[in-house]
């Protein structure tokens, strides 16, 4: 339960204990938010009153009289919009004169409430104010949000841009300088890092694209039928050369199972697993791939017998541009993207994914798409 | 001769940005050893006792270049520390070993930004031994 502080200002005690009494039991509901609203009420019988209590404690929602002793309900509201402050005001007036509802309106008056009114008038028009207030105050949070996303992401992304260029500029500055001498071949190892930086470079970019056109749904989709062990076939191919570089064993098991899918979705998700069983990998291990039909949903598993991960490692695993840093994995090279995309994927298709690992022994992913099969 | 050299222990988390340095300070006769972790400086500290440390400022731990300053100093008190920091730049902090205070707090002999290229990373170094 959450709280929207209500001033009520009125200058005559029994209208300001009915309205307290009829709103202390109102409940604002919105159907997607967790919790519930309910009003905790203070009282103030001038506007002098009401500015005190504003100054210190602030409020939310004002039920605002006009007619007072001394400043009168516009004044307040007028006041309140000067100091910029964010209460949304229902204004109560006895005569429904234009001007006062001119007045108070640009103000900022959210509603008037003509006297005399029931019951059901003054919960109707308090119910539809509050939810105005929730509202806001939520679009204003998200937006907050949504700033500091993207600067932390643009400012991660810089940092990982500007990495391999000040390494490639680092081995070129070498080169440049003859500092080990005057025979080129001494300097293969450094281009053949220069050149690794600079292929995660290209990687990261295109990974960022990819990332940002399935956010943003732009990415065109092309969903028709296809053989699942011809695209996993094709797959492995691609990471084949890595593996074989480091001795590792590919197997799969894949039922000849039709699949309805966009080819690029089902690549991606393929390919990042299977190129992370092998980076992962210790040389001379194993990688299972394997698929199985659950209804018409596939759920396909890809084992590695690699390094592993903690428990506290793999709760941090699809956050973008989080990698695991230790000992084990300081020279595997990667951006941290590519675990975030694959799960953006396997949402588009509802699906979900999972990961167990134990430290030292493997990391086992369980990719579920449901639907998929024909 | 071997034994003349001054010896040199270089740590980053990203072994290419260290690379480069260690051939340049290799080629003028200074020993070098790496570690890419606060974790593995640590281990190469007990075998190894450097007469100047360049150490990165973010790797296991965000402030991971004061930790081993800190430690190194104290295991090594003659030691020259180095710390070198992109932080600047990416946060708008400044650190400084210039002031007293500066020097004082991150118990470093010098603070350089990350930007800085191997042959002024040198010269600094040359500087710090007085040679």
């Amino acid at each position: 339960m959450k709280n929207i502080r209500l001033l009520i200002v009125d200058d005559d005690p029994r209208m300001r204990e009915s309205c307290s009494m009829l709103l202390e039991s109102l409940q604002i509901r919105l159907p997607w938010l967790e919790d519930d609203y309910q009003f905790r009420i203070t009282e103030a019988g001038t506007a002098e009153e009401a500015q005190t209590v504003i100054d210190n404690d602030g409020a939310d929602m004002m039920l605002l009289d006009q007619l007072l002793p001394g400043l009168q309900g516009t004044d307040l509201l007028e006041y309140v919009s000067s100091q910029e402050m964010d209460i949304q005001t229902i204004m109560i007036t006895g005569n429904a004169s234009l001007d006062t509802a001119v007045n108070a309106t640009r103000n900022g008056a959210a509603e008037i409430l003509l006297k005399p009114f029931t019951p059901d008038e003054l919960r109707t028009s308090i119910t539809k104010t509050a939810k105005y207030q929730i509202l806001q105050r939520i679009v204003a949070k998200l937006d907050e949000e949504r700033k500091k996303t993207r600067f932390e992401f643009i400012r991660v992304l810089s940092h990982e841009l500007k990495s391999p260029l000040a390494a490639v500029t680092g081995y070129l500055n070498i080169m440049k300088n003859k500092t080990i001498g005057n025979d080129l071949n001494t300097y293969i190892p450094s281009i053949d890092r220069s050149i690794l930086r600079l292929d995660g470079m290209k990687r990261l970019i295109s990974d960022m694209l990819d990332l940002t056109r399935i956010e943003s749904g732009i990415k065109a989709r092309t969903i028709e039928e296809y053989s699942l062990t011809e695209i996993v076939s094709e797959m492995v191919e691609g990471v084949r050369q890595q593996a074989e570089e480091r001795k590792i064993k590919i197997y799969t098991e894949i039922p000849d199972f039709k699949i309805t899918v966009d080819r690029v979705d089902i690549e991606i998700i393929l390919t990042n697993l299977l190129t992370n069983a092998v980076k992962y990998n210790n040389e001379g291990g194993e990688i299972r791939l394997t698929a199985h039909s659950i209804g018409k949903a596939l759920k396909i598993q890809c084992k590695d017998t690699g390094i592993g991960m903690t428990e506290e490692e793999t709760d941090r695993l699809f956050k973008e541009f989080t990698r695991i840093r230790n000992e084990k994995t300081k020279n595997i090279l990667g951006n941290g993207l590519g675990l975030s995309i694959l799960k953006k994927v396997i949402t588009l298709y509802n699906g979900e994914v999972n990961v167990e690992s134990k430290f030292g022994e493997g990391t086992e992913f369980t990719v579920i798409l449901p639907g998929i099969i024909t | 001769m071997e034994e003349l050299n001054k010896k040199i222990m270089l740590v980053d988390d990203d072994p290419d940005f260290i690379e480069p340095i260690k051939m340049l300070l290799e080629s003028h006769n200074y020993t070098v050893k790496t570690a890419n972790s606060e974790e593995g400086a640590i281990k190469l500290l007990e075998t190894y006792k450097p007469d100047l440390a360049v150490l990165d400022l973010m790797m296991d731990n965000f402030d991971s270049g004061f930790i081993l300053s800190h430690k190194l100093k104290k295991l090594y008190p003659d030691t020259l520390v180095i710390i070198a920091t992109g932080v600047a730049k990416e946060t708008g902090f400044r650190f400084s070993s210039d002031s007293k205070y500066g020097e004082n707090w991150t118990n470093a002999d010098l603070i350089m930004d990350k930007g800085i290229r191997p042959d002024q990373i040198l010269k600094e170094i040359k500087k710090l031994f007085k040679e």
